[in-house]
């Protein structure tokens, strides 16, 4: 070797080591100038303005907490003592939680020295330890109180409105009425609500001690007080995620059933006409270009909301996915096994169906079962926007903004359906084509 | 049968000729049987198949709001309905694209931005959660169990509690879409770096290369075809499901889809436009990523 013949590799050389360096720069210094751009495009400057942090807080504690309301008011003079303030969640008349005492002046302990009483003619007493006592009368529309003029900021006033918030617990003043939030760890009610005999019984208790309904059985009338819960809804919950695995499972398989003989319209093996090749393939295009979300819409329109809509809108997508893969493995067929078969004198028909169709159907499954699994996380999400399933219910819980236990429970019940339906599919899987490894 | 094998010379001809006919009855009678066997088997799954889907075909239609046989006829009312005002419009739908396309470019920028933040946090996880590569060994259980839990949930779910938190707008759909997405490439990614060659990184790491430097030099050049394609991939279910959380609140031209279709007959012009901005750009991606995905795949055929 000489120099002369070294230089051009050298130039060649240098010169694929500069392009190197300028992808190997250039593309990081793009993604930066790309997301600078969306800092200001999204405006995460400006996030920290627009979050609300109350909201935070309220969904951090309560999705883990309960409260019980104690509730007066001040027009009747009646209290009411409720699970998360709501109606089926009622103690019964002449019940009362046990940090409730007192007839004519009913005094709640709150803990840690904090005490609420409510005293005749709509006045209120609150005592929080290191502060002076406040004292609020409710005057039809108005409140009049004995509050300092700068206040903590755990307090809120205006003569409309008094606003308290503890470590122990939250208490709300209005002319109207005057509640206070007592905040306990837990899901409560989570099996029984309180008009059900089983309620604060333990398992044991519930399974071998005495009969507790005089007219049912324990077990069955316990299995049947906590599915028809009124304030969990257990039976409502399980039928919404069985809509949502139907969702799925219909129109995955229904999607499978429809792609398939078409899949054999798109393979150019199978089809020698072009013009009915292509348009089957545009066919499958278009289905998947609208996607799910339109095809959402658009049946909504026609049939309601419902499970029914969200299977349709996942069937006809998904017979576009389908179909694009499944011809796409037909193509791919060895033609040695179809000369086999065809060999022995079969006719067409027998050819796919032994010379083909054992070839496709590994590809095929593992498809189709894994977007079983894929498309149980959609059908909650469809089900969010034609109201069906788990998403609707998921939706509904959020929207209220206050039931965030159920809104956790439901979270924790959808992360587990799609990971038992991962769980499931794969299982299937290796049942029927055998391990991926 | 068997003996027959052993014995030598004629004696053999003579075993298989008067013995022969009998064993293929045998192997016969015993396959029929096995094929009827199989046969009954693929029937009654078959069987059980099509009651399944019969029966959660009528469960699903019964807890539909509008039946199915009753609803069929009026699939292609809604969409003429917007057809027809569309084309009687159609003068105006270029101004009304235009209107919308911002509305699409956040869209697509949601899309975009979660692919990237994804497929930065997917690379992490799988590097960490696989045999043989992973820095903390002992936690490889550990960061599979984070991606499988990252991967079940919804982009709906993290985006309905982000709105909440952070009020509407692209933030809440970026966030969810990129956990998600993470979670997604995690495990594909991780299966593609099983199968790397650990020869790179022994090298590197006998130069005293720290396990960053390990993976950034010798793993990532080994596999980043396939991270490419399968991001490619990824980006393409992005838009789709950033259009979806736009529908729910999350900005972008879902949030307009939702808003236009609630203005009803009048209006169809409008959601019109955003059906076809959508469609066309779905198509557009998906095209433009099948092909460079093919580009990507048939380079490391060869």
């Amino acid at each position: 070797m000489t120099a002369t013949d070294l230089s051009p590799t050298k130039q060649e050389a240098d010169k694929l080591f500069q392009r190197k360096r300028l992808i190997g720069f250039g593309i990081p210094a793009v993604v930066f100038a790309y997301l600078v751009y969306i800092f200001f495009a999204f405006d995460i400057s400006g996030l920290a303005g627009r979050a609300n942090l109350d909201n935070a807080v309220t969904l951090a504690s309560d999705s883990w907490s309960h409260k019980i309301h104690v509730t007066r008011d001040n027009r009747s003079g009646e209290i009411t003592y409720a699970f998360e303030g709501e109606r089926k969640g009622r103690y019964p008349a002449g019940q009362r939680p046990d940090w409730v005492s007192g007839d004519e002046i009913i005094e709640i302990d709150l803990g840690a020295d904090h005490v609420v009483r409510y005293l005749p003619e709509n006045r209120t007493e609150i005592e929080v330890p290191g502060f002076p006592k406040i004292e609020v009368q409710a005057e039809g529309r108005s409140l009049t109180n004995n509050l300092p003029d700068d206040l903590p900021e755990w307090i809120s006033a205006s003569n409309r409105r008094i606003g308290i918030t503890t470590e122990e617990g939250r208490i709300t003043l209005t002319g109207a009425r005057t509640e206070v939030f007592n905040y306990f760890p837990g899901w409560e009610l989570f099996w029984f609500t309180l008009d059900s005999p089983y309620y604060g019984h333990s398992i044991g208790s519930i399974l071998f001690g005495e009969r507790l309904d005089p007219a049912r059985s324990n077990i069955t009338g316990a299995v049947s007080d906590w599915w028809n819960n009124k304030m969990w809804r257990h039976k409502d919950v399980a039928w919404a995620i069985g809509e949502t695995i139907l969702m799925a499972f219909l129109g995955t398989m229904g999607a499978a059933m429809l792609a398939l003989p078409l899949a054999f319209l798109a393979a150019k093996r199978f089809t020698p006409i072009l013009l009915l090749r292509a348009v089957t393939r545009r066919l499958f295009d278009f289905v998947r270009g609208v996607d799910a979300l339109i095809w959402t819409v658009v049946l909504a329109r026609a049939f309601g909301p419902g499970p029914l809509t969200g299977t349709l809108a996942i069937l006809i997508t998904d017979t576009g996915t389908f179909g694009k893969t499944f011809s796409e493995a037909l193509e791919n067929v060895d033609q040695k096994q179809i000369e086999g078969v065809s060999s022995t004198g079969a006719k067409p028909l027998q050819r796919y169906r032994f010379g083909v169709i054992p070839q496709v159907v590994p590809v095929l499954l593992a498809q189709i079962l894994y977007f079983l699994e894929s498309n149980t996380r959609s059908a909650t999400i469809i089900g969010a926007i034609t109201g069906g399933g788990i998403g609707l219910m998921l939706t509904q819980a959020i929207q209220t903004q206050k039931d965030w236990e159920e809104v956790a429970y439901y979270i924790v019940l959808i992360i587990v359906m799609v990971m038992f339906m991962d769980w499931f599919s794969g299982w299937l899987r290796g049942k029927l084509i055998g391990r991926k490894d | 049968m068997p003996a027959g094998i052993f014995v030598s010379g004629d004696r053999m001809a003579d075993i298989s000729l008067s013995g022969g006919p009998r064993a293929v009855d045998n192997i016969q009678s015993s396959y029929l049987e096995q094929v009827q066997r199989r046969r009954l088997y693929g029937g009654l799954t078959l069987l059980i198949f099509i009651v399944l889907m019969a029966a959660g075909f009528n469960v699903a239609d019964s807890r539909n709001a509008g039946g199915f046989w009753d609803g069929l006829h009026q699939i292609g009312d809604y969409p003429s309905e917007v057809l027809s005002e569309a084309w009687d419009k159609r003068a105006d739908l270029p101004r009304l694209i235009a209107k919308y396309f911002p509305a699409l470019v956040e869209t697509i920028n949601i899309a975009a931005v979660s692919t990237l933040i994804g497929v930065a946090g997917g690379i992490i996880l799988s590097l960490l959660g696989t045999r043989g590569l992973a820095k903390w060994p002992r936690l490889i259980p550990l960061f599979r169990r984070i991606s499988d839990i990252m991967r079940a949930v919804p982009e709906i779910v993290i985006a309905l509690v982000l709105i909440f938190i952070l009020g509407g707008g692209p933030v809440p759909a970026m966030i969810a879409i990129s956990i998600h997405t993470a979670g997604a490439l995690a495990k594909m990614f991780s299966e593609v770096a099983e199968n790397a060659d650990l020869k790179p990184v022994e090298g590197l790491s006998s130069t005293g290369a720290t396990w960053s430097q390990r993976m950034m030099l010798g793993v990532l050049p080994q596999v980043a075809p396939n991270y490419v394609s399968y991001s490619l991939l990824r980006f393409e279910i992005n838009i789709r499901a950033s259009a979806i959380l736009g529908f729910v609140g999350a900005g972008g031209i879902g949030y307009e889809l939702r808003n236009a279709m609630g203005w009803g007959a009048g209006r169809f012009d409008e959601a019109a436009a955003i059906f076809i901005l959508l469609f066309s750009t779905i198509v557009f991606f998906d095209q433009v990523s099948s092909r460079y995905r093919n580009r990507l795949t048939e380079g490391q055929g060869q």
